[in-house]
């Protein structure tokens, strides 16, 4: 049942990923619109999803990395959504649809099957300390967009090409400000998310810090971030600096969530 | 005969910048007439509707007129009477169209394909100032109504379908173009002049009305500075003062006469941190330059130069090429529609002779047999004369919607000089005045304009 809803979201969210390449590239009329529709879509169709795995499993599906990945993909959707409600920043969606639709594919590789889950995992702060960390995960990956197009923008005016990519994405300045937006309202969740995991480590290992892999990359990830935000309201850092700090910042973060378990296993490892 | 009155047929005669010089246009203007559009009307019999537009680039007398030919000749002969030039100086420089051509030709024109520079959004305005004249002094009817407001909508048309208008292709715009592409909105933004020169006022004004709040002029010679700040409403400030103002503003316009480079990247590296990294865009239109071009290489700095601003623009007109070509294909289809709207009125006429024509038989015809029938009692008489009407009606149906349908051209004439001769319709001997002919085309005209034109 579940995997039906499951393979339905995915060929929504790809249809809509297609819809935002197509206006891109066209620059049609009403199929950004439509493409935001279809994506509002699979957003139902995956909440419905996780519902129903919730209630088979008995708790929040947040262990395995099929469910990590699968909500994760969910929260990128629905801040995407709620973000282009208030600001409509113009080609976002192109940008963000193939990341959303990226982790539904990792999620797919990865096996479904629930497992039951190991007591020492049994708590209320799992539901609290997974979904804060997820939802920060997904402005961050937000940010990370924003900055990639920054950059592809700087580069036009810098060399100059004032081409079809110049035209279609948006001014400099809005999108530094709308990275930083992300930022601000990431960096928080991502600190509470350690909060968070710190007071269950507490409870299920009886220590709040204990300097496991995943611990220890959390750590770096939220240096990086916390520098660079320091940097931008302090001295000032936009632009260029600013973007690719951004994007560092998230690829010490994908490792964190994802290359930690795989390279460097320790207590944090998800089910695989 | 109804259908032998000649239908109004659109005319146009003008002269624009590509064909007469200024001198020769602005005799045309007719300036010096308080309303010419109603002096051209009462002075040309041969026209029924008239309107006239006279802007920098052009002067148009656009018509309908039952006589064409005769309505070139009278237009010619009142520009010559009031402009004081000599015919062959008029057909020389300028154009005459009919039909189809006229109708193309304001389509062009009013979706500014004619224009000096394509594109420029400014002559539909003028075309419908124009037409509100011609309107207001009752000198436009049906058909130049249609016409106009039929080109204001394919204008309306190719403006939102094409790009012919979204690209700035003049220094000054491109160089705001590139500042709304870097600043987002330039509300709040300030900008600074440094040196003068008319591209460098241009651009200035173009910004301040884009919405940039404050304008600083920096000059080598502080009265030079004053004059221009207060000409352009800014603040003028000396060339010593620079590094302080450069600290302050976003957007940098540079037109000196010097003679080397006057801000170099150390300069500009050196004021990034107290600006705290805000973007800050150079706009070098001097010769020789006046910014290091290094200073491009600095984050958060964007220098474009003159040659580079030239590029923009001709890479953005040679793209309103490609977009005028969209739209001529856009025009052409909307020539076609609107032709044959007009070339249904025509059939009107030939509709109404022939109804009449049916009619006029079935009456006599009926009252020859009723004379005969007098055993019979009204209600068989009621239900003959029932008989008769629709079989009349019956017969005249297939032929009537075969003639609504024909929409090619010398299809259509053939066809109506075939029913006109096949019913004998001129044998008919009644004439209609035009009143009841406009009449007759009116209602057609509701008909057929409900059936999408």
């Amino acid at each position: 049942m579940d995997r039906f809803f499951f393979q339905l979201t995915f060929f929504t969210y790809v249809a809509a990923t297609a819809g935002y390449l197509v206006h891109l590239i066209t620059l049609r009329k009403g199929v950004e619109r439509i493409a935001t529709y279809i994506l509002g879509a699979g957003l139902a169709l995956h909440t419905i999803t996780i519902g129903i795995r919730w209630a088979y499993g008995h708790h929040p599906p947040l262990v395995s990395f099929y469910d990590v990945f699968s909500f994760l993909a969910w929260s990128i959707c629905a801040v995407f959504l709620l973000f282009q409600a208030g600001y409509n920043l113009k080609a976002l969606g192109a940008f963000v649809s193939p990341v959303i639709t990226l982790f539904m594919v990792l999620s797919m590789m990865h096996p479904s099957q629930m497992l039951p889950l190991p007591p020492a995992l049994q708590s209320y702060w799992l539901p609290i300390h997974a979904s804060i960390s997820i939802l920060s995960y997904a402005l961050l990956t937000l940010s990370f967009c924003i900055s990639v197009m920054y950059l592809i923008q700087e580069h036009q005016i810098k060399k100059k090409q004032l081409g079809a990519i110049f035209k279609r994405l948006p001014s400099l300045q809005v999108l530094d400000k709308m990275a930083e937006k992300c930022l601000k309202v990431g960096f928080p969740l991502l600190t509470l998310g350690i909060i968070t995991g710190s007071i269950w480590a507490e409870q299920a290992w009886g220590a709040y810090w204990s300097w496991d892999p995943k611990e220890t990359w959390s750590l770096i990830t939220w240096l990086l971030y916390a520098a660079l935000l320091h940097q931008r309201l302090t001295v000032g850092w936009r632009g260029r600096k600013s973007a690719y700090m951004t994007i560092i910042g998230y690829i010490t973060l994908l490792f964190t969530f994802i290359g930690v378990t795989y390279l460097l296993p320790g207590a944090h490892s998800y089910a695989t | 005969m109804p259908h032998k009155e000649k239908a109004k047929d659109i005319l146009l005669v003008g002269v624009n910048h590509k064909t007469a010089p200024v001198e020769v246009r602005e005799k045309l203007a007719l300036t010096q007439l308080e309303r010419p559009v109603t002096t051209l009307f009462e002075n040309l019999p041969s026209c029924q509707e008239i309107v006239f537009l006279s802007t920098c680039n052009r002067v148009e007398v656009i018509a309908a007129s039952s006589n064409p030919k005769r309505a070139r000749e009278e237009i010619f002969e009142f520009w010559m009477r009031h402009s004081g030039l000599d015919e062959d100086v008029l057909s020389k420089s300028s154009y005459y169209h009919e039909g189809i051509e006229a109708i193309r030709h304001v389509f062009r024109v009013a979706s500014s394909l004619d224009s000096m520079v394509v594109g420029e959004p400014q002559i539909l305005g003028q075309l419908k100032e124009a037409y509100r004249m011609a309107l207001e002094e009752g000198c436009s009817g049906q058909l130049l109504n249609k016409l106009m407001h039929k080109a204001f909508s394919v204008a309306k048309r190719i403006r939102t379908e094409t790009k012919i208008a979204s690209q700035a292709v003049s220094i000054s715009y491109a160089a705001v173009a590139l500042a709304k592409k870097i600043f987002g909105d330039l509300s709040g933004k300030k900008a600074m002049l440094i040196g003068a020169g008319e591209m460098a006022e241009l651009a200035a004004q173009h910004l301040k009305t884009n919405g940039v709040e404050e304008l600083v002029v920096a000059n080598r010679t502080l009265e030079r500075a004053i004059d221009l700040a207060k000409a352009l409403d800014g603040k003028a400030i000396s060339l010593e003062e620079l590094d302080d103002a450069l600290v302050e503003t976003d957007i940098v316009i540079s037109s000196t006469g010097a003679p080397g480079i006057i801000i170099h990247k150390e300069r500009v590296q050196k004021i990034m941190r107290p600006r705290r990294h805000r973007l800050l865009f150079f706009i070098d239109i001097a010769v020789p330059r006046d910014i290091d071009p290094g200073v491009n290489d600095i984050d958060n700095v964007y220098l474009f130069d003159i040659d580079e601003l030239k590029e923009v623009v001709e890479e953005n007109k040679a793209e309103r090429q490609r977009e005028a070509v969209k739209a001529e294909r856009i025009i052409e289809a909307e020539v076609i529609k609107f032709r044959s709207w007009l070339n249904s009125l025509d059939i009107v006429p030939v509709i109404k002779g022939l109804q009449e024509k049916a009619e006029s038989i079935r009456r006599r015809e009926l009252a020859r047999t009723f004379k005969n029938l007098k055993h019979l009692d009204d209600k068989d008489l009621k239900a003959i004369e029932k008989l008769t009407q629709s079989l009349v009606s019956k017969l005249l149906h297939d032929p009537i919607i075969f003639l609504k349908k024909c929409s090619k051209e010398e299809d259509r004439e053939q066809l109506l000089s075939l029913i006109t001769q096949l019913y004998s319709l001129d044998g008919l001997g009644q004439t209609v005045s035009l009143e009841e002919y406009m009449e007759a085309k009116g209602k057609g005209v509701k008909k057929l304009s409900s059936k999408k034109v």
